[in-house]
């Protein structure tokens, strides 16, 4: 066993990278629970994200290009999503399910032809000066731009939640749809918008995975990562910022496990994979004796009788 | 790009009537645990179907079944492929031993193959590549390319033959590199891009130049790649979209001679229960085209290694050799017996760590 | 312009009437997805709708496969059914069902190779035991804490698929398997195999209880103060409340009972379809489960069609896999278009929709 062969700076710095997609995904589905609405099909959103990015970076050679196209896609599913839940008024759990499993059908025929093709390289920015400043330089300032986007957008969506009227709008939506509809709210307008955003973040974390993680097309290749995005939403209770704490944890345990495998240590894996969702659990039960609860219309269904 | 393609197939379709089956083809069913477009384990499996069919054109009819679950479906769809006339069924995962077994008593004159298995039967014949063999030349090349004599190895699960694997590929590093150490990773997975990527960026920040991996995807490739200067192996498939650097050589799985040898079996109606464990001599396992980034020499000694396990006259598992605890294992000379092999849960004197219980 | 108007009562016309037209939706929909893959769209629908039920070559075996294959699903979807209908929400069915396997098959297997009559009826308490104790987790803590079950369930199944995992891996592991993961095949342990009651029908011990849960759950719901409970709970939860009934206990009831049924599927079909307990042991039965509830409506007989003809497409796909080499990708995308359409149209059951005249602001 040697321990001083984990470097604290690169573990630092590949534990970002871990944490992007789930990050992005997650705080895009934080947005659509906060306005009411449960949307199981992440990891179909995520995984057709990846597919659309990953084709489109092809076929242009832009991973820009390729990322928008992911957003695109996967704002474009959800908007099935969308339709079943507000207008067509299903369960939001069904709905979502039958979304994962459209998504992942949809994503495996639209790449058999991507099979085995590489991307266009995303390249990693190297900030003048900052990047090269001992450990926080490797830490912090030497990633690709999604990156740095997710931490913008977990600022961003904290910053519109708490200040701004669409924040406290979308807000009062999720806490309770029929006084916001009183108060004259366009409650499916909302909620539609608030979906459509949801998938496109999804989208991006799934092509964040396609096109810079991996980076490579495969069938079924989120394995999973769009359940853990829901997990950290409920992890985090609905805080943008204990979203980004929670994808750092999912993504620490991830690559800490990993690290003390490499350095020769004999963990029992499976128990340690287990540890982020036991831990999701504990932070569930401090939450409810904590008052700070979920959105008060979470999951119900909405239907303007006036 | 694809929506024409699609719509072109449309058009396709509604010209098309139904193809009647001609009645003396022969049908050969295959029955895969992922998708076909995974790049890595079906994905070959699947070439090997194409490749019987390539060869024998109009004289066989080829199905196959993708994403089977083990257990209970993969017996259903046996049984469906049966039922359906096929004559000879591969079936192309651990996981369906017993399935196979199974439905073989059920239909006594269609013939089985399960890969990588151990029980067989009077229709049910059982194959295997001995990637060893392959694990050995790669351990060698890997040995002399090593600048930090770290060579990391990205595992899957904690069976015979994954051990087999490392033990292989460590006994020919440390052979021509006594300074050879080993960090392994067990991944618990044989498919999932993200770990496999972030495996590999573990093993490269822990000082490892050079990466061998046994799960399926290409992902460590790419992360060597974004490393710089680290070697790499292609696994499974050649993956020589990453060659000359970092993927420097590769183990192919290639199913295609046996699959149109047995076939032919059945087609002559000589076809016989068999046990095959396959390696490099009988091409079952391939060596990818080893690239200019490595040193001439080496490249000899490697393709030496090669001919010497092709034509049998070295066994990748020649002792003197002890256990990982200092117990002796093999002798001067002695060579290790396909029943140890096949079982084998031990790391050989050298590797550091415990194998995972 | 349209609107839609409550109905006062379900419409029981379209409640029948909906799913059918779903069926016929996906069959369109599907038909054009499949002539675009350029494969002959009738034959495509033929294939997976009728070749598995009236196929002269083979539908003699796959009729009973079906009942295999809806069997897990239809006992996992009555049991969360009872709770849907109280709004609780169990998601988690795929980790009860696993826990259901593995203590199970483990009860199984510490008797190997004891041959007893009274192994077999330990391992269902078992299994069953398995399931509700796994489910007791999340309602302890909702009951306890007020937290979550939706989540705190989900939750539970990765754990539960590690477990499995590790249990593949080490307990369980057979020590005749040459190391390979996964248990001895229980197929080959007579006195804990679950085989069919009469050769060639499919049916099992699972398929049995199966069928004796849709009778249980719908004597419960339509006959019993409990089931009227469950249902006051879920349409007026504070009429409920002021009628008496205890919220604790009715969580405690639903999640127990659904994470009995799955505990039992799992047994059921670790002890018999699939023999083994092996790292991929679990294939999505939970969370189909969960859509077969809502396809059917959360109605025992509902569920009953719904399990049915789920496991319809799943073996008809495998058909049309088989034999118009379509990839399994276009099946999941035609099975997620039925759920979509199903959802979509129970809409007309619960709502009606009008037509108005613009008003005039």
């Amino acid at each position: 066993m040697d321990l001083s062969a984990i470097s604290p700076a690169l573990l630092l710095a590949s534990l970002m990278v871990a944490a992007t997609p789930i990050l992005i995904a997650g705080i895009g589905e934080l947005v659509v629970e906060r306005a009411g609405v449960l949307n199981l099909g992440v990891e179909g959103m995520m995984i057709t994200g990846a597919i659309c990015g990953f084709a489109i970076t092809i076929e242009t050679g832009s991973p820009a290009v390729g990322f928008v196209a992911a957003a695109v896609g996967g704002a474009l599913l959800s908007l099935l999503f969308a339709i079943l839940t507000q207008f067509a008024l299903a369960n939001q759990v069904a709905s979502g399910l039958a979304l994962t499993l459209f998504g992942l059908g949809l994503s495996s025929l639209l790449g058999q032809e991507y099979v085995g093709l590489k991307p266009a390289q995303t390249p990693d920015l190297h900030i003048p000066l900052l990047s090269d400043l001992p450990f926080l330089g490797t830490v912090l300032f030497s990633h690709d731009v999604m990156v740095y986007f997710g931490l913008a957008l977990v600022a961003a969506v904290w910053a519109v939640l708490k200040y701004t009227r669409v924040g406290l709008v979308l807000r009062a939506v999720g806490e309770n749809h029929d006084a916001a509809h009183a108060l004259g709210y366009k409650v499916v307008r909302i909620r539609v918008l608030a979906i459509m955003f949801g998938g496109a973040c999804a989208g991006l974390g799934g092509a964040y995975i396609s096109l810079i993680r991996v980076p490579q097309w495969t069938e079924g290749m989120t394995a999973g990562a769009g359940w853990i995005a829901l997990a950290l939403v409920v992890f985090a209770s609905w805080k943008p910022w204990r979203v980004l704490l929670g994808a750092y944890l999912f993504g620490g345990v991830t690559v800490l496990q990993l690290n003390l495998q490499a350095a020769g240590l004999a963990i029992p894996v499976e128990y340690l994979s287990m540890s982020p969702y036991l831990i999701t659990i504990l932070v569930l039960v401090i939450m409810s004796a904590d008052r700070s609860r979920a959105p008060g219309s979470l999951g119900r269904v909405f239907h303007a009788s006036g | 790009m694809t929506i024409t393609k699609l719509l072109a197939g449309a058009a396709l379709a509604l010209g098309l009537a139904t193809s009647a089956v001609a009645q003396d083809k022969t049908k050969v069913g295959f029955v895969y645990v992922g998708p076909v477009g995974d790049g890595g384990w079906t994905y070959e499996h699947d070439q090997g179907r194409l490749a019987v069919e390539a060869h024998f054109g109009d004289k066989v009819e080829t199905t196959y079944v993708e994403n089977v679950p083990e257990g209970a479906d993969a017996e259903r769809v046996m049984t469906q492929m049966a039922l359906q006339g096929a004559n000879l069924i591969f079936t192309t995962s651990f996981g369906y031993m017993d399935p196979t077994i199974n439905v073989a008593k059920k239909f006594p004159n269609v013939k089985f193959e399960h890969a990588t298995g151990y029980k067989t039967a009077e229709n049910v014949g059982v194959y295997s590549a001995r990637f060893y063999e392959g694990r050995a030349i790669q351990g060698t090349i890997a040995g002399h390319m090593t600048q930090s004599n770290v060579i990391g190895y990205i595992a899957s699960f904690p069976i015979p033959e994954v051990i087999r694997g490392i033990n292989s590929a460590y006994i020919h590093a440390k052979k021509v590199n006594p300074d050879v150490q080993f960090k392994i990773v067990w991944a618990y997975t044989w498919f999932d891009p993200a770990k496999e990527a972030d495996a590999a960026k573990v093993l490269i920040e822990q000082g490892a130049d050079v990466i061998l991996q046994h799960t399926d995807s290409k992902a460590p490739q790419a992360a060597a790649q974004a490393a710089g200067n680290v070697y790499t192996f292609g696994q499974a498939s050649d993956m020589a979209e990453f060659s000359p650097m970092p993927r420097i050589s590769s183990i192919i799985d290639n199913w295609a001679p046996y699959y149109i040898a047995r076939t032919q079996a059945v087609m002559d109606g000589t076809w016989e229960s068999d046990n095959t464990w396959d390696g490099i001599g009988p091409g079952m396992v391939g060596i990818g085209e080893i690239t200019d980034v490595v040193p001439a020499e080496v490249k000899a000694e490697a393709l030496a290694l090669k001919d010497a396990i092709a034509k049998g006259e070295y066994h990748p598992f020649t002792g003197p050799l002890n256990k990982q605890d200092g117990s002796p294992w093999l002798a001067d000379g002695e060579t290790a017996d396909d029943g140890t092999l096949a079982g084998m849960n031990f790391y050989v004197e050298g590797i550091e760590g415990e194998i995972p219980q | 312009m349209l609107k839609l108007e409550k109905r006062p009562q379900p419409s029981r016309v379209f409640a029948w009437l909906t799913p059918l037209m779903a069926v016929v939706l996906t069959m369109i929909a599907g038909g054009i997805l499949f002539a675009m893959l350029g494969k002959n769209p009738v034959e495509a629908i033929r294939v997976i709708f009728w070749d598995p039920l009236f196929n002269e070559q083979f539908a003699s075996y796959s009729r009973p496969q079906l009942l295999v294959k809806a069997g897990p699903l239809i006992l996992i979807a009555i049991g969360l059914s009872l709770g849907f209908r109280a709004g609780i929400w169990n998601i988690g069915a795929e980790g009860q069902y696993i826990l259901g396997a593995i203590v199970g098959a483990g009860v199984g297997l510490a008797f190997y190779p004891l041959d007893a009559w009274y192994v077999f009826p330990l391992m269902v308490i078992g299994g069953a035991l398995g399931g509700w104790l796994w489910a007791m987790i999340p309602a302890l803590l909702k009951v306890k804490f007020g937290t979550n079950e939706i989540l705190v369930s989900l939750m539970l199944v990765y754990v539960g698929e590690q477990l499995l995992a590790s249990m593949s891996l080490g307990l369980l592991k057979n020590p005749e398997g040459l190391g390979f993961p996964g248990s001895r095949n229980l197929k080959d342990y007579p006195s804990a195999f679950n085989d069919e009651l009469i050769a060639g029908t499919g049916m099992h011990w699972g398929v049995l209880t199966a069928f004796l849960a849709v009778i249980f759950a719908y004597i419960l719901l339509n006959r019993h103060m409990l089931g009227f409970s469950i249902r006051l709970t879920g349409e007026a939860p504070r009429a409920a409340r002021f009628s008496g009934v205890n919220p604790n206990l009715l969580i405690l009831f639903c999640l127990g009972m659904s994470g009995l049924m799955a505990g039992l599927a799992g047994l059921f079909e670790v002890s018999g379809p699939s023999g083994q307990i092996s790292i991929d042991f679990n294939t999505g039965y939970g969370f189909t489960a969960i859509i077969v509830a809502f396809l059917g409506r959360l109605h025992p007989v509902g569920i009953l069609l719904a399990g049915l003809l789920m496991a319809l497409t799943y073996i008809g796909g495998e058909l049309a896999q088989l034999m118009l080499s379509l990839p399994s990708a276009a099946i999941q995308l035609f099975q997620g278009m039925l759920l979509f359409f199903l959802l979509a149209v129970d809409l007309l059951t619960n709502y009606r929709i009008r037509f108005v005249k613009r008003e005039k602001a």
